[in-house]
C-alpha cells in the first residue's frame, strides 16, 4: 500500500482553513484520487484555531494525519505556526504565512487560495484541476480574484525554491 | 441528484443523499454539531426537511410518518437523544410501518459537546437495532440499510455516527433511486396504544425481533471479516476501524457495520481464530463488554483510551500496551463572542451586576470565558431556567436576589417553555429574573431557523413563536423586550430594577446576530417580494 500525501491546512475561523480544505481535496478527487479530508469546526465561526487534514493518494484509511506524519503544513495565521509545527514530519514542508504578500492579491480575502497556490507548487496535481475545484467550490464572480491569488502563490513558492 | 457518478461528500451529506435515493418522504431534527448538516444538505438536494422545536417533537414527527406508511429520518446529536428518549423507548414497542431511522451523531472529544456519552448504550437500552457507517461510503449505503431493516421487522433503527464520519469528506458512489412506498393509515388500536395490557404484548414482540435479528446479524455482509494474520485479530466498528487497520495493516479484522444485537456466533468464530484478540473502540468498552460477558477472551483499550478520539497513533499505542503519557498540542486559541454580538453588552451588566448567572448552551457559553467570567452554570438544554429557580428557593435572600436565568432564543423554544411555567407555578420568594438572549436564530451550530423566527429550514417565511406574548399568556408578572445597543449602561439599568422588583420578570434582549444579520434581511426581503417563497 502507498502512503497517501497528509497535508494539515490551519488557521482562525473565518479565514476560509475550510475552504482552502476543500478545494484541495476537490482537486486531488478530480485528479482521480481516493480522498479524505476531516476537520473539527463546531466552533469555527467564533475565531477560534481551526484545522483540517487532507489525505489523499491510491488509498486513504484513517481520516486525520496521524500527529507528526503531515508532509505539509499550510498556515494562514501567524500565530498558528507555533502551535501546529509538531503536526509536521522530520523534512515536511511548512508554507508559512509571510511566503505571500498579502497586498499583491487583487481580493485579500483570497489568502487562503494563494498560499494554496504555494502548495500546488509540491504536489504535481494538474493546473487545469486546480482551476476546475476552484471553479466548483466558488462562486463565479470570485473566480478571478482567487484565480489571481493562486498564481501569485504559485510564483512565489517558485521563487522560495530557487533560493539558495 | 439522481446521478449515480462518484463524488465527493460528508458522511452528513452522504446520509442526506441515501434518504433522498432511499425516498425518505420527511426529514425532521434539532440542529446539533456533527448532525446539523444532514438535514440541510437534504433540503438543498430536494428532499423535504423540517427543523423542529426539539429533539422529542422532531422524533414524534417522524413517528408520525413512519405510522402512516412512509420512511422518515430524523437526525440529532448525541444528547438530542437523551431529549427525544421518551418517544424512542415507546416507539420500539409500538414498532412502525414505513421506514424510521433515527441518526445519533456522538461527539467523542467533546469537539463541541458539554458530554462524552456513547450513544451505543441507547440501543441496548431501547432495544432497537443499531449500525454504525465507517465512512461517507458506508454512511450512504448503511442509511439505505437501515431503512430496509426497518421495514422489514418494522422496528427503528439507530444510525450511530460520530464526528470524524460526520465530517470527514470521502467518495461515493450512490446508486439509482427507489420508489417510495406510498402512505396510508391502518388502525392498529392494541398496537400503538401503550396501555399497560397493550404495552405487555408489545415488548415481547419487540424481544421477539431482536431475536430475529441477532441471527440476521450472524450473516449480513454489514459485518465484514477481512482475513490477515492470525497473530493478531482485531474487533471494531466506525471510524476506529480506518485508524485500526492504518496501525496494523496486516492483522485480522472483523468489522463491525451491525453493532446492535451483536453476532457473538460470528465473534466467537473469529476470537477462536487468532492468537491475539484486541476490541479497538472509541468511548465506552460497548464492544469489549458485551463480548467478555459472553466468555470470550478478548483484550480492551486501557481506561485513558475511554477519553477523547481515538487515532491511529493511539490505536498503536493501544496495540503496543504503550502506557507512556500521550503528547499534548499546545492550546490553540480559544473561540470568543464575535466583534459587535448583542451577548457582549449582556455579560458586562451581569458582571457589574455581580449576578449569579444559570446559563444555557448556545454561543452565550462563551461568556463563562475571560473578560466577563460571569457564568456559573451550564448544564444542557433549556436548563437555566429550572436550576436558576432552583437556586433562587433555597439561597439566602440576598444572594437569591442576584440569580438571573440567561437563555438563547433557539434555546428557549427548545425546552425553555416549562421552566418558565414553572416559573409562575412554583415562584421563589424572591422572584426571578429570565433573559432571553434573542440573536434571532440558532447561532453556534450555523445560523438554522427555529419556531421564533419565523421561517423554516429553508428560509421561506411561516408561523412564528413571539416570546414576549407566550410570556404575557403564561401569566408573567413581567415581560420587557430590549433592543441591546452597544452601550450597556441602558440595559444594566433594565436588569437592576427587574433584580429589585422581586418580581417574576421575563427581559426578551434582541439583537441579530451580527454573522446572520445579512442573510436575515435578504430573507426578509425575499419573502416580501415572493409572499412567503424564499427557496
Amino acid at each position: 500500500m502507498k502512503k497517501p500525501v497528509n497535508i494539515v491546512i490551519a488557521g482562525l475561523g473565518g479565514q476560509g482553513v475550510i475552504k482552502a480544505s476543500d478545494i484541495l481535496s476537490e482537486a486531488a478527487f478530480r485528479s482521480g484520487f481516493e480522498v479524505k479530508k476531516s476537520e473539527i469546526h463546531g466552533m469555527s465561526q467564533r475565531g477560534g484555531s481551526v484545522t483540517s487534514d487532507v489525505r489523499f493518494g491510491p488509498q486513504v484509511l484513517s481520516p486525520m494525519v496521524p500527529p507528526g506524519e503531515a508532509d505539509f503544513l499550510v498556515v494562514l495565521a501567524p500565530d498558528q505556526v507555533e502551535v501546529n509545527r509538531g503536526q509536521l514530519r522530520a523534512g515536511g514542508v511548512l508554507i508559512a504565512p509571510d511566503l505571500i504578500d498579502a497586498s499583491k492579491l487583487s481580493n485579500r480575502k483570497s489568502f487562503n487560495v494563494a498560499l494554496l497556490g504555494a502548495l500546488s507548487a509540491h504536489l504535481g496535481l494538474g493546473e487545469e484541476k486546480w482551476r476546475a475545484a476552484i471553479h466548483s467550490c466558488l462562486p463565479e464572480k470570485l473566480h478571478p480574484a482567487n484565480e489571481q491569488a493562486f498564481a501569485e502563490g504559485r510564483r512565489a513558492a517558485a521563487a522560495k525554491k530557487l533560493e539558495p | 441528484m439522481n446521478s449515480t457518478e462518484r463524488q465527493l461528500l460528508s458522511g452528513d451529506s452522504a446520509i442526506a443523499l441515501a434518504a433522498l435515493h432511499g425516498g425518505v418522504a420527511l426529514g425532521t431534527g434539532y440542529p446539533g454539531t456533527p448532525s446539523t448538516e444532514i438535514l440541510e444538505y437534504f433540503s438543498h438536494i430536494g428532499g423535504k426537511a423540517q427543523w423542529s422545536p426539539n429533539e422529542k417533537v422532531a422524533l414524534e414527527v417522524g413517528i408520525g410518518v413512519a405510522y402512516g406508511g412512509a420512511r422518515s429520518l430524523v437526525t440529532m446529536k448525541h444528547v438530542g437523544v437523551n431529549v427525544a428518549a421518551d418517544p424512542f423507548f415507546s416507539v420500539a414497542h409500538t414498532g412502525v410501518v414505513g421506514a424510521l431511522v433515527v441518526v445519533s451523531a456522538d461527539d467523542p472529544g467533546m469537539a463541541s459537546s458539554q458530554n462524552e456519552q456513547d450513544n451505543r448504550r441507547y440501543a441496548v437500552a431501547a432495544a432497537v437495532p443499531m449500525v454504525e457507517p465507517a465512512d461517507s461510503q458506508e454512511a450512504y449505503d448503511f442509511t439505505l440499510a437501515a431503512i430496509e431493516i426497518s421495514e422489514r421487522w418494522k422496528i427503528p433503527v439507530l444510525l450511530r455516527v460520530t464526528t470524524r464520519v460526520c465530517h470527514t469528506q470521502a467518495p461515493v458512489l450512490p446508486r439509482a433511486a427507489v420508489p417510495p412506498p406510498q402512505p396510508h393509515f391502518e388502525h392498529d388500536l392494541r398496537g400503538r396504544n401503550l396501555i399497560p395490557s397493550n404495552a405487555r404484548p408489545a415488548h415481547r414482540r419487540l424481544r421477539q425481533k431482536l431475536s430475529e435479528l441477532t441471527d440476521w446479524s450472524e450473516t449480513t455482509p454489514l459485518n465484514q471479516i477481512f482475513s490477515g494474520d492470525k497473530k493478531l485479530g482485531i474487533i471494531t466498528s466506525g471510524v476506529c476501524f480506518m485508524h485500526a487497520r492504518e496501525a496494523a495493516p496486516d492483522a485480522s479484522f472483523l468489522k463491525l457495520g451491525f453493532t446492535h444485537p451483536l453476532p457473538l456466533k460470528k465473534i466467537a468464530e473469529f476470537v477462536r481464530s487468532v492468537e491475539r484478540c484486541v476490541v479497538i473502540e472509541e468511548g465506552d468498552p460497548y464492544l469489549a463488554d458485551a463480548i467478555r460477558a459472553a466468555g470470550l477472551k478478548v483484550e480492551s483499550k486501557p481506561e485513558m483510551f475511554r477519553f477523547g478520539e481515538l487515532n491511529v497513533d493511539r490505536v498503536r499505542r493501544i496495540l503496543a500496551h504503550d502506557p507512556s503519557p500521550e503528547p499534548t498540542r499546545p492550546p490553540g486559541k480559544p473561540p470568543e463572542l464575535c466583534d459587535g454580538c448583542g451577548h457582549h453588552v449582556v455579560f458586562q451588566a451581569l458582571k457589574n451586576l455581580d449576578c449569579i448567572v444559570a446559563g444555557d448552551i448556545g454561543c452565550y457559553a462563551l461568556g463563562v470565558l475571560p473578560p466577563y467570567s460571569a457564568m456559573d452554570c451550564c448544564v444542557c438544554m433549556g436548563s437555566s431556567i429550572g436550576i436558576g429557580l432552583g437556586l433562587r428557593q433555597v439561597l439566602p435572600p440576598a444572594e437569591a436576589k442576584r440569580v438571573v436565568s440567561v437563555i438563547g432564543d433557539s434555546t428557549f423554544v427548545h425546552s425553555g417553555m416549562t421552566g418558565l411555567a414553572e416559573m409562575i407555578y412554583n415562584p421563589p420568594p424572591t422572584g426571578h429574573v429570565v433573559v432571553i438572549l434573542d440573536n434571532s436564530t440558532t447561532a453556534m451550530t450555523g445560523h438554522q431557523e427555529h419556531p421564533g423566527t419565523g421561517r423554516s429550514l429553508d428560509h421561506a417565511a411561516t408561523g412564528k413563536v413571539i416570546y414576549e406574548d407566550l410570556g404575557k399568556a403564561l401569566g408573567i408578572e413581567e415581560v420587557r423586550v430590549f433592543m441591546l445597543g452597544k452601550d450597556c449602561a441602558e440595559f444594566q439599568q433594565v436588569l437592576a430594577d427587574a433584580l429589585a422588583s422581586e418580581k417574576q420578570v421575563l427581559i426578551i434582549a434582541r439583537r441579530p446576530c451580527v454573522l446572520a444579520a445579512k442573510s436575515i434581511r435578504e430573507y426578509e426581503k425575499c419573502a416580501l417580494a415572493n409572499g412567503g417563497c424564499c427557496s
